[in-house]
């Protein structure tokens, strides 16, 4: 049975291959899609190729509006749940304080806690404080949700840091400001990433509670949900595509630099 | 070489407590000038805390640390002149083989860096490996760019934290040399701490033994394993056979106690504690100053030796020399080491022997204190 040994020998690869063609497929359909030319005003059929929607990406009354909308509640969102995780994510390691144990275990609560429900309740605290729903409600939900997440990348990384790294800083002269930029930051850093991309890419995706507190503002989960009941645009599928690329462009780049990094030291 | 003694390092009634528990008990320690000084003792007597002390990342609950004549107890630690060596190394895992030794100068905002570091390199024989991270470098590197790092600075103390305890036993000898090269080129105080015995006396010129965070002995080498003068010292640096003897006259310059049937004669110089007749002294010998010779010529033996009988427990041959293992009525343990010069055919277990050593060898130690501190068998229980 020359077949079975085969497929016993390649067994990893081809499980391995699979997998990764479940996670790619949706990523394929939405590309290819947004070259296909629809009939009606929906884009669930292939018809034929076209880049009329690439050429004129912002051809949706609204879209683009709302796509910068979104770019921006996630660019500040990513800012703020960064900043004050980092320092959250740094409390908690580094000090001992009353309710240490109890705030650790509150910051995974967000995360626990159904989007639903805390849309609502967020909904509820917002207009009990007479808070004008739109840009800063928004923002500030999304600050509160991504949190979380940079607290646990960060804390991970600044937990597995030598402390012994910091006084050999201190150790050669630096000082506690020069300590923090030029030995703890730098390590600290890969987690800080981590956590910010994190917040950018919940902050941008975020729907349910978005809607919950938006108001009459539209962001692009919104507009997509929006538009996906009277027709959806190919520019659609454009902006998807196209927010993909970059994201593997980026991936590409930081994997090219690091390893021309490798081979200069070696 | 300087002559001010700014690279003395004075402790002065310094201590360190942690809570209720006292880490280091007030001690006055003063390291001279360009010694290479070994704190050794077993892990948590202190020994670690008081250098962390003299490098300023620990405070001290009391006393005072003085460089020369500059009182530095409350600097930080980046305004001290001194410059650590740290156990695991700590190198800065984002930065380079030269970015890690160019990091003292460049904070002290010195801008042309290259040719210090490089020669630095040089010194350490790490030239080519400037440009690699130190995860690249193997443990015995690692250490050595860790020792380029911290003397760059040409600081006035360099202090070693365990610095070899990381690295496999031959590596850890050849370390070991090369500090001591180093110290001698650079002619800068080396403060060490550790808890091989070996290592602190293959290395220092002077030693101070701790226990429970307090000094029990310092001394050189020579003087500590020759006349230790607490238990823990006889046992912690290298071997002692400890037995107990009482007290039965003083003879001029000498003690004579009796032990299990025998006299042993004591040089009265060398008994660190205070003898007085039917009083209780512990008497030590090293394994190494001990003869043995077969029961059939005991009358061979010269006058004027300490001597004691007994049966042969166990013997090992390790080459240079044969380790017993004698049963005697004083101690059932007792240790010999003979070197294998002329073997007696009939030094085999169950063999009579007499068990003999010069007076002058034998050390006399306060008999209240345990008979076993400092042993390994000790540090398991």
């Amino acid at each position: 049975m020359p077949f079975v040994t085969w497929l016993k020998r390649h067994l990893v690869v081809i499980a391995g291959l699979l997998t990764l063609a479940y996670l790619l497929l949706p990523n394929v359909v939405v590309t290819v899609f947004s070259f296909n030319k629809p009939k009606g005003r929906f884009n669930y059929e292939w018809q034929q190729f076209s880049t009329a929607a690439w050429k004129d990406p912002c051809g949706v009354a609204d879209m683009c509006g709302s796509l910068s909308l979104s770019l921006q509640i996630a660019f500040w969102a990513t800012v703020g749940a960064t900043l004050l995780g980092t320092m959250i994510a740094f409390a908690l390691v580094r000090y001992r304080f009353r309710a240490r144990s109890a705030v650790n275990s509150l910051i995974f609560l967000p995360m626990a806690m159904p989007e639903v429900v805390m849309a609502a309740s967020l909904l509820t605290l917002f207009l009990n404080m007479g808070a004008q729903l739109g840009f800063w409600t928004i923002l500030i939900a999304h600050i509160m949700f991504c949190l979380s997440f940079v607290v646990v990348a960060v804390k991970a990384r600044v937990m597995s840091m030598d402390p012994r790294l910091e006084e050999a800083a201190r150790d050669l002269y630096a000082g506690p400001v020069q300590t923090f930029l030029r030995v703890t930051l730098p390590i600290a850093a890969p987690g800080i990433a981590a956590g910010a991309l994190l917040s950018f890419a919940l902050s941008f995706d975020d729907f349910i509670i978005t809607n919950f507190n938006a108001g009459s503002t539209v962001t692009f989960p919104m507009f997509v949900w929006g538009s996906a009941q009277r027709g959806t645009p190919v520019q659609i599928n454009v902006i998807g595509t196209a927010m993909f690329l970059v994201a593997v462009l980026f991936v590409l780049t930081s994997m090219v630099v690091g390893n021309r990094r490798n081979k200069q030291k070696a | 070489m300087k002559t001010d003694n700014s690279g003395d390092v004075r402790l002065s009634g310094i201590s360190k407590t942690y809570g209720s528990f006292t880490a280091v008990h007030p001690l006055d320690l003063t390291v001279p000038e360009g010694s290479f000084f070994a704190l050794l003792g077993a892990s948590g007597c202190g020994k670690t805390t008081t250098l962390r002390m003299i490098a300023g990342l620990e405070e001290p609950s009391s006393g005072t640390v003085h460089l020369g004549d500059q009182d530095v107890t409350h600097l930080p630690p980046y305004k001290r002149p001194v410059n650590t060596v740290f156990q695991s190394y700590a190198l800065f895992p984002h930065l380079d083989i030269f970015e890690n030794v160019a990091f003292g100068l460049r904070r002290r905002g010195i801008k042309s860096v290259k040719k210090q570091v490089e020669e630095m390199l040089e010194l350490v024989q790490l030239g080519e490996q400037a440009r690699k991270k130190p995860h690249q470098l193997s443990g015995g590197q690692q250490q050595r760019v860790a020792v380029a790092r911290a003397l760059i600075n040409h600081p006035k103390v360099l202090l070693l934290d365990e610095p070899l305890g990381a690295l496999d036993l031959k590596l850890r000898r050849q370390m070991q040399l090369e500090l001591k090269r180093i110290q001698t080129e650079v002619g800068i105080t080396f403060v060490h701490v550790t808890h091989d015995q070996e290592e602190a006396m293959t290395m220092a010129d002077t030693v101070a033994v701790m226990n429970g965070g307090r000094v029990e002995q310092l001394g050189s080498p020579a003087d500590l394993y020759e006349n230790p003068r607490t238990t823990f010292v006889a046992n912690f640096l290298g071997t002692s056979n400890l037995i107990e003897a009482e007290v039965d006259a003083k003879n001029g310059d000498d003690i004579v106690l009796r032990a299990g049937g025998g006299k042993l004669v004591l040089p009265q110089a060398r008994c660190s504690a205070p003898a007085t007749a039917g009083g209780k002294v512990l008497v030590g010998i090293r394994p190494e100053k001990i003869a043995l010779t077969h029961a059939d010529d005991a009358g061979s033996i010269p006058e004027g030796r300490n001597r004691l009988t007994g049966k042969i427990a166990d013997a090992s041959f390790i080459g240079v020399s044969t380790q017993y293992v004698i049963d005697s009525p004083v101690c059932d343990e007792f240790a010999v080491y003979v070197q294998n010069v002329e073997r007696d055919g009939r030094l085999v277990p169950g063999a009579d022997v007499v068990l003999h050593w010069s007076p002058a060898h034998t050390f006399g130690l306060d008999a209240a204190q345990a008979i076993d501190a400092g042993t390994e068998e000790e540090a398991d229980a």
